[in-house]
């Protein structure tokens, strides 16, 4: 396998109730990513394939992501992809590119509007259309059935889950692209009425519209690029049945798999970014990824405080990337998750060389 | 460059109007059990899966690949989904080609599917939006001014649309899997066709179809060891433009242009028309047969229409286009462009049965997509590259 | 809803699907949306390659891959680039068939935008013909390019847009 690092990350702020396009959202991120390497001489021109994640259901618009391309400087024309995915998915794609040798850099993103529409109903449009969709499962319930699974199974506990949210939150103080921060009490949490039980309003990650970017080049490109390359040491994603019936929702084995894949077990873990809208999921998450109590979890507040869909997945190699670049980790997890109940699962070990 | 990439099997459902005999994941499932079939190899085999289909909004289900998972018995494994509008059959194969060519996992199942019939595509395509003015009528009223734009530009007789229907028609009736099976057809009839987009017929227009279509992608030490009719990954290429930009030239993308000199370049092909033997182009609207001809290299620019009404696009022409039938004959939106990346890949096996090109040993596949801004190409051959 | 075949077999579920969006136009449209409430066409200037874009999507030059500058109002008038005739009914469609749709390049923009060709017959129509919008009443204008009726053909020496007499 080729060396492929990390060189140059931007996120948008979140909000809550954008109203900017697509490439209005956009254009303040990649401008943002390309003034950090400005000073090298790095232009977008230099980049070999740019990969986009988006989803056209989110917007409301099919070939959404067309008004993507308009923003990144296709003139010329340029080697593009994009996957109606979370970004985190994007990044496989072009790391994959890059592998097979045809590319040596590249630059990934990804865009979401979760406020655009009733982003919950949205989502139940991803089951089965003949025999579940019909029933509307909407992101929230279908979580709640996995909060209830591990809650009944005992393997989590509502203290654990509230304890979750006051971790994230306190932790969200520190990074301005968070929605929800604060300290906050697992008493107080606790004494908060169910909406959709048993998941109280702190299990459940705000609406967000964001967009984010990276740029990934291999090897001494790489270090050409960055004086603290974050190198990606090893990448994975695997899927489980969708259907609900079908799974132990109080795991995600893709997830473990996934892990295996990566080589999270082959050293020491300082820092976990895990893509969990949901205080339980996280909480199955470790578990799936056989992360320690050492391991520092969602240091920026992860998705749990800002969650906007199609790119919280990315925000998350970001938010690891970026620390292991500014020296305050040495090696991190990032992981990102698509469909109902932490059913599809990507993986990535990131860390100082 | 990477390690070499074989296509070992490729399979497709029979193309029709509404195929309601199965489900999404019957249709998806159909074209899957072909390929295998053809490669000698099982589910079992496969390492991971790398889906491809147009707007989510053809069928109503949002990322539909994590459904599908349960009928390909994925569980455990990557699937991967691609988006690139039309050019995405292309595209997903390219994307499941890289996977071997990265030395990634050895043996990849890729596909492309639409189930037309499940949703309204017309609709799907020109959804009313806020603030406009919605004069579009689905892609033809997108592409019909274009198409009057190069007949314009190249002074193109105006039989030569038809005559690429009657081509691309006739050519269906030799692959049992083509959704129209339209019998004597002749260009006199062709040319009675009522207008739709004026100035594209009705016999001109691809028809809305269910299909799917699938391919096993193979390292090559799995492809010497199966001993299968093997179709080798010559080179591939995507290239993307803006869909709209002050002075773009839609009849002749730039983005088109360049992705052909990529993939002719990485394919050591010099002279297209000279080393190509079999082409199967992405031509939903029979114009742009001519269109893309000129587009890709194949002729001077304004000159395609005249391989056109020399037959040299026929089957035992100077470069057979589209023998399968094309997309104006089967027009699954989401495998479109793979089972044009797929049948370039059977000729070259020598398996495309009667509508088999003689002597094919290098073919080219073709795929765009959006405002004809995203293309994806191949260049598959019988040898080892 | 399903349908069945005579044995009872379901073969079709008929499932619509209802999902309300809030589309957000942008700051990057405002000059566009607020000049068609007024009746002008408003189009905004790369900074860059200094070609004027209208309608400004999404705000920006989608070649330079930068923000677009101020407004500049554009004529009435313009040319048509090219056209097609659409005879094909489809779900959704609110204008009648046949119809003519052409791009048009207003008086003063770099791109052509998209509208309706009438006031005359199709087979009249050809690229390069000039034609001049034809507005709607006022009372009838809202932040659309629909406020234009449609486009008809304009006479060579004329620049003023037709029922301008009307809504004055």
């Amino acid at each position: 396998m080729r060396d492929v690092a990390i060189v140059a990350t931007s996120q948008a702020r979140n909000t809550t109730d954008s109203t900017l396009t697509t490439p209005e959202l956009l254009m303040p991120v990649l401008a943002d990513l390309f003034a950090s390497l400005e000073s090298l001489g790095v232009s977008r021109s230099d980049i070999d394939f740019w990969c986009h994640g988006s989803c056209d259901y989110l917007t409301g618009q099919p070939f959404s992501f067309v008004s993507a391309v308009d923003v990144i400087g296709a003139w010329p024309p340029i080697s593009e992809s994009h996957v109606e995915a979370d970004g985190a998915f994007a990044l496989y794609e072009a790391w994959v590119k890059i592998q097979t040798g045809e590319a040596d850099t590249a630059v990934v993103f990804s865009n979401g509007k979760s406020s655009s529409g009733p982003v919950d109903r949205i989502m139940a449009l991803q089951h089965d259309p003949y025999v579940e969709a019909s029933l509307w499962p909407t992101m929230t319930a279908t979580a709640a059935l996995s909060a209830r699974a591990c809650l009944d199974r005992g393997v989590i506990t509502e203290q654990q889950m509230a304890d979750v949210a006051v971790r994230s939150r306190a932790d969200a103080i520190a990074n301005p692209n968070a929605l929800v921060r604060g300290i906050h009490t697992v008493d107080e949490f606790l004494a908060e009425p169910l909406v959709h039980a048993p998941l109280r309003e702190h299990d459940i990650a705000p609406i967000a519209d964001g967009a984010n970017a990276l740029v990934l080049a291999a090897g001494d490109v790489a270090r050409a690029w960055s004086p603290r390359p974050a190198w990606i040491s090893g990448i994975d994603h695997r899927i489980d049945t969708q259907r609900l019936g079908a799974r132990d929702l109080s795991v995600a084995s893709s997830a473990t798999i996934a892990a295996q894949k990566a080589g999270v077990d082959q050293g020491h873990i300082d820092a976990a970014e895990l893509h969990a809208p949901f205080t339980h999921n996280e909480l199955i998450l470790r578990r799936a990824l056989g992360l320690d109590d050492n391991v520092a979890i969602n240091p920026s507040g992860g998705a749990l405080c800002a969650n906007p869909q199609m790119a919280a997945g990315l925000a998350r190699v970001i938010e690891i990337a970026n620390r292991v670049t500014s020296g305050s980790i040495d090696r991190g997890v990032a992981h990102a998750t698509s469909g109902p109940c932490l059913q599809q699962n990507l993986v990535a070990v990131i860390e100082n060389r | 460059m990477g390690e070499r990439v074989a296509i070992v099997g490729f399979g497709q459902t029979n193309h029709d109007q509404c195929r309601s005999d199965v489900s999404i994941a019957g249709l998806v499932r159909e074209a899957a059990d072909r390929a295998l079939q053809a490669a000698g190899l099982e589910l079992a085999d496969i390492d991971a899966f790398v889906l491809g289909k147009a707007p989510d909004m053809l069928e109503g289900i949002v990322m539909p690949e994590l459904w599908l998972a349960d009928a390909l018995g994925a569980s455990g494994k990557p699937v991967f989904r691609v988006h690139t509008a039309g050019s995405v059959g292309g595209s997903t194969a390219i994307v499941a080609a890289s996977h071997i060519a990265a030395g990634i996992h050895e043996t990849v199942l890729t596909i492309g599917f639409e189930k037309q019939s499940d949703g309204n595509a017309m609709w799907a395509l020109s959804v009313p939006l806020p603030f406009g003015m919605p004069v579009h009528a689905g892609a033809g009223g997108y592409f019909s001014p274009h198409v009057r734009s190069y007949i314009e530009q190249s002074k193109a007789p105006a039989h030569i649309g038809a005559m690429v229907a009657v081509k691309d028609r006739t050519n269906a009736l030799k692959n049992p899997y083509a959704h129209l099976q339209q019998r004597g057809l002749t260009l006199e009839v062709a040319l009675e066709s009522p207008m739709l987009w004026d100035p594209i017929r009705f016999v001109e227009t691809c028809p809305s179809s269910d299909g799917a279509a699938a391919m096993v992608l193979t390292s090559e030490r799995m492809a010497d060891r199966l001993k299968r009719p093997t179709a080798w990954v010559q080179s591939t290429a995507m290239r993307s433009e803006p869909t709209l930009f002050a002075g773009r030239d839609q009849v002749n993308p730039q983005a088109g242009i360049d992705c052909a000199k990529a993939v002719f370049a990485g394919a050591g092909v010099t002279s297209p028309i000279d080393e190509i033997d079999v082409a199967e182009i992405y031509v939903p609207f029979s114009w742009f047969e001519p269109m893309w001809l000129e587009n890709l290299g194949f002729s001077a620019p304004g000159d395609g229409w005249k391989l056109v009404e020399d037959g040299e696009t026929n089957i035992g022409g100077r470069l057979p286009v589209n023998p399968s039938g094309g997309v104006l004959s089967s027009n699954p939106i989401g495998a479109s462009g793979m089972l044009r990346f797929g049948e370039a890949a059977l000729q070259v096996m020598g398996l495309a049965g009667e509508h088999q090109v003689d002597g094919a040993r290098t073919a080219l596949g073709h795929a765009y997509g959006g405002g004809a801004q995203f293309f994806a190409m191949w260049v598959v051959g019988s040898k080892k590259p | 809803m399903t349908t069945s075949t005579n044995d009872g077999d379901v073969v079709h579920l008929h499932q619509p699907i209802g999902v309300t969006y809030t589309w957000s136009a942008g700051p990057g449209a405002s000059a566009y949306l607020q000049g068609l409430t007024e009746g002008r066409l408003v189009g905004n200037r790369c900074p860059s390659c200094d070609l004027v874009y209208f309608p400004p999507r999404g705000g920006v030059c989608p070649r330079d891959a930068v923000a677009l500058g101020p407004p500049v109002e554009l004529g009435h008038t313009g040319t048509i680039t090219t056209f097609c005739i659409v005879n094909v009914p489809f779900l959704g469609q609110t204008i009648e068939i046949p119809y003519v749709a052409a791009s048009i390049m207003l008086d003063g923009a770099d791109i052509a935008c998209q509208h309706l060709i009438q006031g005359c017959a199709a087979t009249e129509i050809f690229i390069g013909m000039r034609v001049r919008a034809v507005w709607k009443p006022a009372d009838e204008w809202t932040t659309s390019f629909a406020n234009i009726a449609h486009f008809e053909p304009a006479p060579t020496d004329s620049d003023q847009p037709a029922g301008a007499e009307k809504n004055a």
